[in-house]
């Protein structure tokens, strides 16, 4: 399961999806909209993606974690869209036979997705907003 | 040759657009084009250093040659961002060719 929705998140089904008799762990990480940033009060995230190369690039990281660890299963589901404050943005879930393995490559899999997966986070803080990396935001007067 | 521009994000604000058509003379590489964007809109200038490029949704070099057909996205900085200010972790070898990729942005 490698997706970009638009509709809330649920995480037990991300879960769900790596769910195998032969596992003895699932490694679950939710990436939730956090309510400050950089001394910010920040009001809402709002994703974009290219999610024709986005979903590509998850699939390449589902692939490259299977190379590296001996897991089992992988999922990714990403949120794009305005997503408020506290729900899940991203979730990762990853199972395998013993639970280094599940930790790893789901910590793997989170850092990768934000070097090189194609998804722009905006930031909706008092003030004005901001596309995170580019910093070519606006503040309002 | 015609080429499809994809736009994102704070291109896609500045632009006013998300994408576009582009006729390229044969043999234009992604930097090419993009020069001939910023020459359009010199606004972009600033942004010639933290932009990548993917043809037919796959991350490419500038000076990736085009052809007729080719989708070409232009890419600013992804959401990436920090684990933490005190956390190095993507940093770690496990991530060299993120690295690679990030220091291509």
């Amino acid at each position: 399961m490698f997706e970009i929705v638009s509709d809330p998140i649920d995480a037990a089904a991300v879960s769900a999806a790596v769910a195998d008799p032969t596992t003895g762990a699932t490694c679950t990480f939710i990436g939730t909209t956090r309510d400050h940033n950089d001394g910010r009060v920040v009001t809402a995230l709002e994703y974009e993606a290219y999610p024709e190369m986005a979903r590509a690039e998850l699939r390449k990281i589902g692939d490259e974690a299977r190379r590296r660890w001996p897991i089992t299963k992988i999922a990714i589901v990403h949120r794009i869209g305005v997503v408020p404050i506290g729900e899940a943005s991203v979730v990762i879930a990853v199972s395998s036979a013993h639970r280094v393995a599940a930790f790893e490559a789901c910590h793997f899999a989170i850092d990768r997705l934000k070097e090189v997966v194609p998804i722009w986070k905006k930031e909706h803080f008092d003030g004005g907003e901001v596309w995170i990396g580019s910093q070519t935001g606006t503040r309002f007067e | 040759m015609t080429i499809r521009l994809r736009f994102f994000a704070s291109l896609r604000e500045r632009l006013k657009m998300s994408d576009a058509t582009h006729e390229a003379a044969a043999g234009a590489t992604a930097a090419d084009v993009w020069s001939a964007l910023c020459r359009e809109h010199p606004d972009l200038e600033p942004l010639s250093g933290s932009v990548s490029f993917a043809v037919n949704r796959e991350y490419v070099e500038r000076l990736h040659p085009l052809h007729d057909g080719d989708e070409l996205a232009l890419i600013p900085p992804v959401s990436g961002g920090a684990a933490s200010s005190a956390d190095n972790s993507s940093r770690s070898p496990t991530n060299r060719q993120a690295l690679h990729v990030r220091d291509r942005l």
